[in-house]
């Protein structure tokens, strides 16, 4: 399982290393984001790579999980 | 694709709005320039004194507020800064530097190619190269540091900011400059332009709609839903062009714009290259001000000083076409944005 911590990252970086991440082809991978744009842009990116998606919510951070 | 609808339907919503805008007494394909406008609010308090382009445009005002309003009701306002600022500050100055070069930020820029001006065309291509060398770095590990969790107050403060201007464009007390003739003396009412601004930041904040973003995430990670943003305000401003019978196309002797394709075209680059570097375009930066990211605050206040400086010292062209300090300001910026990428740049980003 793959867990990338993306607090504080801006704009493409989350999804920059949530891709670097699932181009190993892991069946799960978390990742954690402290803004609702770096979560939708998570999610997206995780469900076009054909992944299923969920998310808890902690404070402002979102734990984002992407399964197979 | 739901996503995708939204903004699709966002940006067909500013390619109206900017026409409108025109229709009601906007310069032309200038609904909206967030690098003009920011340019114009300089002159309007004074930083610089090219009389022709000088106001405190509100629609400014409205994108700022209209996200921070937004954000607030769906609680993503979140005071958040740290992440190399004095960085952030030369990208915004030189990311001026270049739109002034061509007349217009990337948002302009689509509004141009949708009133017809083909110099934008060439405009285009540079930003596209530009985000091409973004990317490049981008894939290398660029990076600007992380952001931290700030006060309120630091987060209030463009937004606060925003207020007074909106104050002294209502007051227009003597020691602010309001252009008697030139682009700066054409503009819709105060109260039209607020509201205009308002709706569209909280379409912009709702949407996440980036001009810079839609090239860069086709080219990153094949995902087109900010590109469709980008080509609904083309789609959007195309049509009520044609209809109001604005749309004139053509090269020569467009409102607000110069003929130097190549020059259009390197001031573009370093806008596009100094976009990515930002993580977004300058509306973007408008708008991630408003909610709290004071990372993007200080970008504003780069662009703004940046603009203040084109007219200064000569830098921004004029329909006659670019001067030659901007040519060289130009160059200056891509060298400076390239040392930052590179600076910035390492294998496992942190």
């Amino acid at each position: 399982m793959e867990a990338i911590d993306a607090r504080g990252l801006s704009c493409p970086q989350p999804v920059i290393l949530l891709k670097q991440a699932l181009d190993k082809k892991p069946a799960e991978c978390r990742i954690l984001v402290d803004n609702r744009t770096a979560l939708e842009n998570t999610t997206r990116y995780a469900e076009n790579a054909g992944y299923h998606t969920s998310y808890t919510q902690e404070k402002s951070d979102f734990l984002l999980v992407a399964s197979k | 694709m739901k996503n995708k609808g939204k903004v699709i339907g966002a940006g067909l919503l500013i390619g109206i709005a900017a026409v409108i805008l025109v229709y009601q007494g906007n310069p032309a394909n200038m609904g909206f320039c967030i690098a003009c406008f920011i340019r114009d609010t300089a002159g309007a308090v004074g930083i610089h004194r090219a009389d022709t382009v000088q106001y405190i445009r509100p629609e400014i005002i409205g994108l700022i507020l209209g996200a921070f309003i937004l954000a607030f009701l769906r609680k993503e306002f979140q005071p958040k800064g740290g992440s190399s600022p004095m960085t952030r500050f030369v990208l915004g100055f030189f990311v001026m530097i270049g739109a002034l070069m061509f007349l217009g930020c990337p948002l302009r820029m689509v509004l141009r190619i949708g009133g017809g001006d083909w110099n934008a065309i060439l405009g285009l291509v540079g930003f596209v190269i530009g985000i091409v060398i973004g990317v490049v770095f981008l894939k290398q590990g660029y990076s600007l540091r992380r952001t931290y969790t700030l006060p309120m107050i630091e987060g209030l403060a463009l937004p606060i900011t925003q207020v007074i201007l909106l104050v002294l464009v209502m007051a227009a007390p003597a020691f602010i400059f309001f252009s008697e003739s030139g682009p700066g003396s054409m503009r819709a009412p105060i109260f039209l332009t607020l509201i205009v601004g308002l709706v569209v930041g909280m379409a912009a904040q709702y949407t996440r709609l980036c001009m810079a973003g839609g090239i860069r995430d086709v080219l990153l990670f094949k995902d087109w839903t900010l590109l469709a943003g980008f080509i609904a305000i083309f789609v959007g401003a195309l049509v009520l062009n044609m209809i109001f019978g604005f749309f004139h196309p053509g090269f020569a002797e467009q409102p607000v714009a110069h003929t130097d394709g190549l020059w259009n075209m390197i001031g573009m680059v370093s806008v596009g290259f100094g976009s990515v570097l930002l993580g977004g375009c300058p509306m973007r930066q408008l708008i991630l001000a408003g909610e709290g990211n004071t990372d993007s605050a200080i970008t504003v206040v780069g662009l703004f000083v940046g603009g203040a400086f084109a007219h200064n010292f000569g830098l921004a062209s004029s329909p006659k076409g670019p001067t030659a300090n901007g040519q060289i300001a130009v160059i200056i910026g891509i060298i400076v944005m390239a040392v930052i990428a590179v600076m910035n740049t390492k294998k496992s980003a942190t």
